[in-house]
């Protein structure tokens, strides 16, 4: 009896898991059938799922009328490119935070937390003026600090609760057996920390990939990334379903594939600490 | 050489003094064990020795030489931690050629010490598996051989034994003394284990509180404790620890005598020399018993005999102190002599 429970139990996990799973995952897939629409098709009523003629048009066209490569590669050096800086910022900080904490290092890392509940418009105004005087409005590396600045905080608590597991012990142990500290770091420390450095960084690129905010905010031509090429689309004069579907699964693309091919370290990295 | 001496040695944290200015000289070749209860500084004062902690005030010299500045990795000192603290990415061969290699050794004398190493300990077949894959005593045994193969002047344990197994405990112990009977190096043993100390150490050095107090060979903490405190830590079972109106008699504010310094016997009258009492729980061990009995005016005493004894509960008894091997104890708790 109780096994059959068990596993009437298993499978309405199951179904329930997938339902939600599908329904989160449903506006992505109708946004990438819609990029197969024409735009007529696009907006019927009743709307059609699957059954209607493929076409490509809208690829085509979105790709003719924007150049699609440049806003790729302004989205991968903002991304890469805040990443790397975040890490520089945040592996010493989170490597004292964890090893050489003070009385006050719980106070500085709620603190920093804490910039995360603050509305990014109320900052938009000293900043936009700040880059004005600064002369990186539009620009990349701009961005990659702003950018770098917003997603800190994450990257030093994913980086402090990594470290925070690793036993001090060991550490130690090497400094027993005679290994100065920067090898220590460079034996001990990193080969144990790479999964965690690992889906760090993965999260902190998908972070910036898709931060719309201040992309949208801080540039016009020069430095837009995928963000500004998928609001180009959404056009005051009426709106073309199809081809804003189209320049949509064109940006999220990279992202989701890369997502998906490290899904494992990401849940990983995510689920940190919270299961021991 | 391996010689330590520690001279007015303090260490706080915060507002918290946990050691208390501590002189303590550590002869080459010795086997000293640090002993006491939990939180009395013991594990402390082998960080401070290790350099893992800096002491507060106060120096520490190893072969003479002030090394209270030097960091732990100069110190020449190996040690093995309670946790193992193995490197969990590293293979057993590439755990302990890692001091070695730190201390830049030629790749064939590493390859050489680490197979000698693995042979001592019975590694042989273990040396291309991973921490994860060995069993509690192999990681010990592992933690063991990274500290043998760079021949340091002293080993320091940091309670080794205590996430084994009773058996592999006892095993393990033979083996951390035999190692120290072939190396004849200096070893600071940490334990709250009072049978490891009293079986391993040349020199027990008991704490309290972050103070030493007593220091002394095995037997001379278990024939002369300086207080109450040693008295009633040192032997298992501990020491009956009587005061009041039997220790007046005897010209002491506490007496104490150990469970296997008095004789029982059923019955029996009760004089000055001679108490009485119902026995209680027994505990027995085959050879011995341990018997509890409950007395009006002393409360429970405990009684070795022999495992054959033959009283049951409630049995009316009376015991015999050996009055040669009573000690003595003043109002502030230090042994009269």
């Amino acid at each position: 009896m109780a096994r059959e429970i068990t596993s009437q139990r298993k499978t309405i996990n199951t179904v329930a898991a997938w339902a939600i799973g599908l329904l989160i995952f449903f506006p992505i897939l109708w946004t990438i059938l819609t990029s197969f629409k024409t735009e007529a098709v696009a907006i019927a009523d009743p709307p059609v799922f699957l059954f209607f003629d493929w076409t490509l048009e809208n690829y085509s066209i979105v790709q003719e009328r924007s150049n699609y490569g440049r806003f790729l590669w302004n989205s991968i050096l903002i991304a890469v490119g805040s990443t790397i800086l975040g890490l520089l910022v945040a592996v010493p900080a989170a490597w004292s935070m964890a090893f050489v904490p003070s009385v006050r290092t719980k106070d500085i890392l709620l603190w920093m937390l804490s910039t995360k509940m603050l509305p990014a418009v109320g900052v938009l105004y000293p900043i936009y003026l700040l880059f004005i005087q600064l002369g990186l409005l539009d620009s990349v590396l701009g961005l990659t600090i702003v950018l770098m600045l917003i997603n800190l905080p994450i990257i030093v608590w994913m980086l402090y609760s990594y470290f925070k597991e690793i036993p001090v012990d060991i550490l130690e142990a090497a400094r027993m057996d005679g290994a100065t500290l920067k090898e220590e770091i460079l034996y001990v420390l990193t080969p144990m920390a790479i999964p965690g450095i690992a889906s760090t960084v993965l999260l902190n690129i998908i972070l910036a990939w898709n931060e719309a905010f201040w992309t949208l905010n801080l540039t016009a031509a020069q430095a837009a990334p995928l963000t500004a090429f998928i609001a180009s689309y959404s056009s005051p004069e009426g709106l073309f379903y199809a081809k804003l579907s189209a320049a949509s699964t064109m940006a999220i693309a990279p992202i989701l594939i890369m997502g998906w091919f490290s899904q494992k370290q990401l849940v990983r990295g995510l689920t940190f600490g919270a299961v021991k | 050489m391996g010689s330590i001496t520690l001279k007015k040695v303090t260490k706080s944290f915060g507002s918290v003094d946990v050691i208390h200015p501590l002189d303590l000289t550590i002869d080459d070749g010795e086997f000293v064990v640090f002993v006491g209860p939990s939180g009395c500084g013991k594990s402390t004062l082998l960080r401070l020795i290790a350099g893992l902690e800096d002491v507060t005030s106060g120096h520490i010299e190893i072969n003479g030489k002030d090394a209270t500045d030097i960091p732990p990795a100069k110190r020449g000192l190996a040690m093995v931690f309670q946790s193992y603290a193995l490197y969990p990415h590293m293979t057993v061969r590439k755990n302990i050629a890692f001091p070695l290699k730190m201390a830049r050794l030629p790749k064939s004398e590493v390859d050489s010490k680490v197979e000698d190493a693995a042979r001592i300990l019975n590694l042989t077949d273990y040396l291309d598996r991973r921490p994860g894959q060995l069993s509690g005593g192999q990681r010990q045994r592992v933690a063991i051989g990274r500290s043998i193969v760079r021949e340091p002047d002293a080993f320091l344990f940091d309670e080794p034994l205590s996430n084994l197994d009773a058996a592999l405990r006892g095993n393990m112990r033979l083996e951390i003394a035999e190692l120290h009977q072939s190396l004849k190096t200096t070893m600071i043993y940490v334990t709250h284990d009072q049978v490891e100390a009293m079986t391993l150490a040349n020199k027990i050095v008991v704490l309290q509180n972050g103070v030493i107090e007593q220091v002394g060979s095995p037997l001379e903490l278990y024939s002369n404790p300086a207080n109450i405190f040693v008295a009633g830590f040192i032997g298992s079972p501990r020491m009956n620890l009587i005061s009041g109106k039997r220790a007046h008699e005897h010209k002491a504010e506490t007496i104490g005598i150990r469970p296997e310094h008095m004789s029982i016997v059923k019955g029996g009258k009760a004089s000055k020399s001679k108490w009485q009492g119902t026995v209680g729980i027994s505990e027995h061990l085959g050879s011995d018993t341990f018997i509890r009995v409950e007395t009006d005016d002393l409360g429970a005493i405990v009684v070795r005999a022999p495992g054959d004894v033959g009283l049951k509960f409630g049995d009316k008894v009376t015991m015999t102190p050996d009055l040669s091997h009573l000690h003595r104890f003043d109002e502030a708790g230090l042994a009269i002599k």
